[in-house]
């Protein structure tokens, strides 16, 4: 069979649609078209000056580049401010059309899927490790830097190397509270923390085909844990369900072909997996939470790109109704957008969070990468629903964090330390 | 392109948040940056990268975060060139994109140890152990990736073929 014939994976398909070709080989270095490109209060500022460096002026196209000030705003102090007001400022001389301003803000991995700004088959970049969120979508998106960015925005193309693919495929039934948390730490552990660099990660099988997009989010959220360059998974029903009131229906679908070549197939039978925590201080170190009864904590998150959305505050909810946050834990619950913040408060979320002595806030970044609202102070622990639990990445490079989904972190919070929902109801 | 420098020696999977923690992001001001370079991860970084200047480190190094702040952190300490059993996707793109050279070779990451004086070239892509007297032959960087170092990085890159 010659090269041309050979059956490809998603990810060498949308790769090759954007370079206009039928075709590309794994390892090739190829200069694609991008549909979005994304970038927030941190990364940008660095890229707005290599732009400038390039010297075209204007940004390839005001619709397509989008900027989130989400990680350290609201400012949480000045030289914040000044990065804020510096992307704001080329936001509005670029005209950029998706600029969300503080009180539309949301944070970035959350607020451009819910909006409809990314679509099946897209290739989308951000100067933001996350972005391969959208893979949930069936799009190739991946985290780059600033430099990467700065072209993106000058020209419309980015250089890409195709990667291989390792398959994940989920089978059996998920036991209660079991969500698309628990199947990435678990998948994660299994693999460590470079198991698929470079790679582009797809998730399939009957487990994850019932899974709702929300917990998809969450799993395509963590490929970048495990080195992954994209994790995709393929549209479906439940997919078009979600973009049926974001979008035209004028997407194209890509699927991977039968036979396509798979570096390493992993089955992963779900009716064993537990509530999953990652230990300090790498999203590898999955336990079941049931083996960790005895980490007391001091704090608990429950929010970021990972776990902000609505099911994870639905889940959060449920375990804290008509119970009270255990008196030496400070529990700061975040949601992701807006939207979420208004739907919580509709189902009256917020109103059991308050009840039961939770903090919540404003869309942000904030705690999850040590910037505000929780940071961690000397020999400090968290729980936290955050997707990375490095030296330092909370607080003081002497705090702990481990991760959770949000039932664990939920049930923490009334506990006292680490538990899981059943000990707690 | 000729580097010859003393090695500072780390484990695996250096992460961006021990390069450059999140709290000192709020600037792209490179020698602010790289004032706190690895501060959280080892304390005498400063000290040491005044008369050694190559990083040679273990698997997946720069994981985490797309901050290209980690790459000029490193770059504007003053070090050379970073070996390594392998990088993370994000930080290789951004290192190369930057014009800080990337090698990736296990032998020579496993074999150096911390203060062994080394001698890169890049071109011929040869790595000296001149305290232990070993050679390490590496892959050579694709072409187009060379492109890139050889314009200065891709910025300057871009510039060039915008204009042809
Ligand atoms: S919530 Fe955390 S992981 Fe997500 S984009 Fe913000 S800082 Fe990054």
């Amino acid at each position: 069979m010659s090269d041309k014939n050979k059956p490809q994976t998603i990810a060498q398909k949308i790769l090759a649609y954007h370079c206009g070709r039928d075709h590309v080989s794994e390892g090739e270095i190829v200069n694609a078209v991008v549909d979005i490109v994304l970038g927030n209060d941190i990364t940008l500022p660095i890229a707005i000056e290599e732009f400038d460096k390039i010297g075209t002026g204007r940004v390839f196209d005001k619709e397509k580049v989008v900027v989130v000030p989400d990680h350290f705003a609201p400012n949480k102090d000045i030289k914040s401010a000044q990065q804020c007001k510096f992307i704001r400022e080329f936001a509005r001389k670029q005209e950029i059309k998706n600029y969300f301003e503080v009180g539309k803000m949301g944070i970035e991995h959350v607020l451009l899927p819910e909006l409809g700004l990314v679509l099946p088959g897209n290739l989308v970049v951000g100067a933001d490790s996350h972005t391969c969120t959208y893979g949930a979508l069936g799009a190739a998106s991946t985290g780059v830097g600033s430099t990467d960015v700065a072209v993106a925005m000058a020209t419309s193309r980015l250089w890409f190397m195709v990667p291989k693919t390792i398959k994940f495929i989920y089978s059996g039934s998920l036991k209660k509270w079991i969500t698309g948390k628990d199947l990435i730490l678990y998948t994660i552990g299994l693999i460590g923390v470079d198991g698929a660099l470079y790679k582009s990660m797809e998730f399939s099988g009957p487990a994850v085909n019932k899974l709702s997009m929300d917990s998809r989010f969450t799993m395509s959220n963590m490929a970048i844990e495990a080195g992954g360059k994209f994790g995709i998974f393929e549209v479906d029903g439940i997919t078009e369900e979600f973009l049926k009131p974001r979008s035209d229906g004028n997407y194209k679908i890509f699927r991977s072909d039968q036979g396509a070549e798979y570096e390493k197939i992993y089955n992963i039978n779900c009716s064993d997996i537990e509530l999953q925590v990652a230990a300090p201080h790498l999203p590898s170190n999955a336990r079941n939470a049931s083996d960790l009864s005895n980490v007391t904590i001091d704090q608990v998150v429950i929010g970021c790109c990972t776990n902000g959305r609505i099911e994870d505050l639905r889940i959060a909810a449920e375990i804290l109704n008509g119970r009270k946050v255990d008196g030496n834990i400070r529990t700061i619950i975040i949601p992701a957008t807006q939207n979420i913040y208004l739907e919580a408060l509709k189902k009256g979320y917020i109103e059991i969070f308050i009840n039961s002595g939770c903090a919540v806030s404003t869309p942000t970044c904030g705690p999850c990468l040590g910037g505000h609202m929780g940071v961690l102070a000397e020999g400090e622990r968290a729980v936290s629903t955050t997707n990375r639990n490095f030296v330092g990445r909370m607080g003081h490079p002497k705090s702990e964090v481990y991760l959770s989904g949000p039932s664990v972190a939920a049930a923490s919070a009334v506990a006292g330390r680490i538990a899981t929902p059943e000990e707690v109801m | 392109m000729i580097i010859r420098e003393r090695a500072i020696k780390y484990g695996d999977n250096v992460n961006t948040d021990v390069i450059i923690p999140a709290r000192y992001l709020n600037t792209t001001d490179d020698r602010e940056l790289a004032s706190h370079c690895f501060e959280d991860l080892d304390k005498d970084f400063k000290k040491k990268v005044e008369e050694r200047k190559i990083i040679v480190a273990g698997s997946n190094f720069g994981c985490g975060s797309s901050r290209e702040h980690a790459p000029l952190s490193i770059k504007a300490s003053g070090v050379k060139a970073i070996i390594a059993s392998s990088f993370a996707r994000i930080f290789f793109r951004n290192a190369i994109n930057i014009g800080l050279p990337v090698i990736a070779s296990i032998e020579a990451s496993n074999f150096i140890q911390d203060g062994d004086e080394l001698e890169i070239d890049l071109s011929s892509g040869k790595i000296k152990d001149i305290t232990k007297d070993k050679i390490f032959e590496v892959n050579p960087l694709p072409e187009f990736i060379q492109r890139i170092i050889r314009s200065g990085g891709y910025v300057k890159f871009t510039k060039e073929n915008i204009r042809k």
